[in-house]
């Protein structure tokens, strides 16, 4: 389903406010916490799978810009980056309409050394890929 | 109030397009403390749209932990001479909106 829809769904069962349809909602954005993020995402059940490919470094000298790339062999509606140690874990997320590839790529900030999950939700399943990455030097204020 | 204008690549390539796209943007997380002391207010785009041809393709949510000057790279199935329009607004309801012909 396009996010749109997805939103005007939301709304016309009242999920959310029509004024909320509109505006962005932090939502997942807000949790402090990675279970909670996970679980506000609905990915709590998100399993560790190979088609799933997560590209980044494994020592990230400045944690203001940690280049990573998730990609996966399957055809997925969203994709989310998510850094375990930072204030807000979850960094981005992309919703992938039909004609999109299963691809993205980003740069993200990283607080300090820290587990970094890539989500790629898939025939509506979460699947994740994990790697730690090691920051020298902080980027969460940057 | 109007953001830069964003940096765009769009080429084709065997029926996918890869999209680059660079947009200016401090990414102030509202964390940061100021060389006045004080934190620095929080700023950051949190909604980047891209349309093909009219049609949504990609759709992205960021929070303050996309760095500074984001980079986003996604590819879609499309063709040379599709019209991408490419849309931003950040927290503070700053927004810009830029169009490329993919080639």
């Amino acid at each position: 389903m396009e996010f749109g829809a997805l939103i005007g769904l939301m709304a016309s069962v009242g999920l959310i406010a029509p004024a909320q349809a509109e505006e962005w909602s932090r939502g997942a954005f807000a949790e402090k916490s990675l279970d909670s993020a996970f679980r506000v995402l609905g990915a709590d059940k998100a399993e560790s799978a190979s088609v799933m490919t997560f590209t980044a470094p494994e020592i990230a000298e400045n944690g203001a810009v940690v280049p990573v790339v998730v990609s996966t062999s399957l055809k997925a509606e969203q994709i989310a980056i998510l850094v375990e140690k930072n204030p807000n874990p979850l960094a981005a997320q992309f919703f992938l309409s039909a004609r999109a590839e299963p691809f993205v790529a980003a740069r993200i900030k990283m607080a300090e050394t820290s587990r970094v999950f890539a989500l790629a939700k898939v025939n509506g399943q979460w699947l994740m890929a994990s790697k730690e990455i090691k920051v020298t030097i902080g980027g969460c204020g940057g | 109030m109007m953001g830069s204008p964003m940096r765009i690549r769009a080429q084709e390539n065997n029926g996918i397009v890869e999209v680059k796209i660079l947009i200016r943007h401090d990414m102030e997380s509202g964390l940061r403390k100021g060389d006045d002391g004080q934190l620095v207010p929080a700023c950051y785009i949190h909604t980047l749209n891209v349309k093909a041809q009219g049609v949504d393709v990609f759709h992205a949510q960021l929070g303050p932990a996309v760095s500074r000057d984001p980079f986003i790279h996604f590819r879609y199935q499309g063709l040379k001479g599709d019209t991408l329009v490419v849309t931003w607004k950040d927290t503070k309801d700053d927004s810009r909106r830029d169009e490329v012909v993919v080639s």
